[in-house]
């Protein structure tokens, strides 16, 4: 009986599409800019809530609008080249030269400490060590070396980017699987051919993550530089701002900052997908 | 064609010795492993060889030291009357997996060993000899394709086509199809016979599947483990070109048979 009800049934599905959509909830049908602005609107409600009942105090904690009114005028100032755009240029130019010097001193290391027997045995253990320290300590000693410029917070800047960097290269350049290796061995490659033409172009998805990692911490070590070594720089609006209680000024300069973070960061993912581009074609397939 | 083939399968068994292993041993210092121990053998110009045996046996190990990647412990190792001892430019060498590198086009990745040995110009030059590689394995028009759009059984060929570039007189294959499913592997088999036959090139290949050695090879060594040594040389006298019609006839089936209890016998001691 059941037999046949299933014959039965099985024949009129052989005769049209069996086309159906899969359920899928709601929400996640919902646009990704949508669901941004829904967390972004109920976090502004929160925030106008705590400090329009008093929870905490102006000082403490300025309403959402006033920090608003700041932005604007804190953004007025850059885009009509007050002193506050002065600032953000030299906070931007000691990322730019600490990202760079970062890239250069990390890179070299890394590829020292991941080529080399000699790197990993005998320098390895020491940068492990040092990276093991609270790397903002040394501000006071950079400060003592390099001066009040931009010199001091540089330096600073690098010294933390290194590290994510320098770890990328060297773990990037043992990724290559032993394939690799010996098909460059019975092809008589050369050890500088091996590296260029096989380990790092395999190292580059890892040194772009160390990249990006440092990324974040150059601007972490250009402000840490200007707290804690005073200058001219972004980090010292902050520094003032605070001082006087300002604490609209405070949140707004922060936010520009993370702007720059942002930008910053944006840009080297983007280096990312142009350099290693065999990694986004396949990523963006597996998303397909 | 057919006749070409014929031709070559009859002066594969008359051939002049190309490769010579004699009283190959290793013992691998790290573990005191003796994974080969006395192995001997001599392949033909134009032969086709496939060594078969547990995991375990040394497979790798032998071929590895047939490639120059390591040293023996004892015993010599000829190729063309020159001792082998490192990677040499006539030895052609192919992984189980292809190992085409992502950033390099088909074609870029072909010529890489042009590249290596010869510099840029030499590989700019290979690259009408790649194409014509690619029209022979069937991969005409993914030159310019990044091997990330290739599928498993494409890769496989492209990097037969990389092995071939540089026109070694034996080429070494380390289980290179045995991440393929059955169907393209029979296929990839059988495109396998036809390139070496068309270019009369001389193969080594190291294999689990017991089927594959036989319709591929004109001599299966059988191999035994510790300490690694080859226990019998069955000469297969199937004739050429093989198709994979044979693989269903009795005498094909009869020497499946024989070799798989050979390998048998072996799993009980
Ligand atoms: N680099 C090495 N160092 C030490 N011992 C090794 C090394 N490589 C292989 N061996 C040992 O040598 C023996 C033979 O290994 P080999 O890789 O040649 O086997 P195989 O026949 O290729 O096996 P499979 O079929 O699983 O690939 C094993 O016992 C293994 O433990
Ligand atoms: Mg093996």
């Amino acid at each position: 009986m059941t037999d046949i009800d299933q014959n039965t049934l099985g024949a009129i599905d052989a005769e049209g599409d069996t086309v159906w959509t899969e359920q899928t909830s709601w929400l996640d049908r919902v646009p990704r800019a949508i669901q941004m602005l829904f967390v972004f609107v109920v976090f502004i409600a929160l925030w106008d809530m705590v400090t329009r009942f008093g929870f905490v105090s102006r000082i403490i904690l300025p309403t959402p609008w006033e920090t608003g009114n700041d932005l604007i005028f804190v953004g007025r100032n850059l885009v009509t080249g007050g002193y506050m755009l002065a600032a953000l240029w030299i906070t931007l130019q000691e990322v730019f030269y600490g990202f760079l010097l970062a890239l250069a001193i990390g890179f070299s290391l890394g590829v020292i400490v991941g080529e080399t027997a000699f790197g990993e045995r005998a320098i390895m253990p020491y940068l492990v060590a040092i990276d093991t320290m609270p790397k903002v300590a040394f501000a006071p000693l950079f400060v003592a070396w390099l001066g009040f410029d931009i010199d001091s917070k540089v330096a600073l800047a690098a010294f933390i980017a290194t590290f994510p960097i320098i770890v990328g290269t060297a773990a990037g350049l043992h990724a290559a699987d032993t394939n690799s290796r010996n098909l460059f061995k019975t092809m008589g490659a050369s050890r500088w051919q091996t590296l260029t033409k096989m380990k790092l172009p395999m190292a580059l998805p890892q040194i772009f993550t160390g990249l990006k990692i440092a990324s974040v911490g150059v601007m972490a070590g250009a402000i840490t530089g200007e707290f804690l070594g005073g200058g001219k720089g972004f980090g010292e609006l902050i520094r003032t701002a605070a001082s006087q209680l300002n604490t609209p000024r405070v949140f707004s300069l922060i936010l520009y900052l993370s702007v720059v973070g942002l930008g910053l960061f944006a840009l080297v993912s983007w280096l990312q997908g142009r350099v290693v581009f065999w990694q986004k074609n396949r990523l963006s397939s597996s998303s397909e | 064609m057919q006749a070409v083939a014929a031709a070559t399968g009859q002066a594969a068994t008359a051939g002049d010795p190309v490769y010579e292993l004699r009283n190959v041993g290793k013992t691998y210092a790290r573990n005191a492993i003796t994974a080969l121990e006395g192995v001997n053998l001599t392949l033909t110009k134009g032969s086709f060889s496939a060594v078969i045996g547990s995991s375990g046996c040394g497979k790798s190990t032998l071929l590895k030291i047939m490639s120059g990647l390591i040293p023996p412990s004892t015993g010599r190792v000829v190729l063309q009357n020159r001792p082998v001892t490192g990677p040499r430019r006539d030895i052609g060498m192919m992984f189980q997996q292809a190992t085409l590198f992502p950033w390099r086009t088909t074609l870029e990745n072909i010529v890489l060993p042009i590249e290596i040995r010869d510099g840029k110009a030499a590989a700019r030059a290979a690259q009408t000899q790649a194409r014509a590689l690619l029209e022979l394995v069937g991969l005409k028009g993914f030159e310019h394709t990044y091997p990330g759009e290739l599928s498993g059984g494409m890769a496989q060929r492209a990097s037969i086509c990389r092995m071939l570039i540089t026109e070694p007189a034996v080429l070494l294959l380390d289980e290179p199809f045995s991440a393929l499913d059955e169907l393209t592997r029979d296929f990839m088999n059988m495109e396998l016979q036809r390139i070496c036959t068309t270019r009369n090139a001389t193969a080594f290949l190291v294999t689990h599947s017991i089927p594959e050695a036989v319709i591929l090879s004109d001599v299966v060594y059988v191999m035994k483990p510790r300490p690694g040594r080859i226990a019998e040389v069955v000469t297969i006298d199937l004739p050429r070109p093989r198709t994979l019609d044979m693989m269903t006839t009795p005498k094909f089936g009869a020497l499946v048979e024989h070799i798989r209890s050979r390998l048998d016998k072996e799993a009980f001691i």
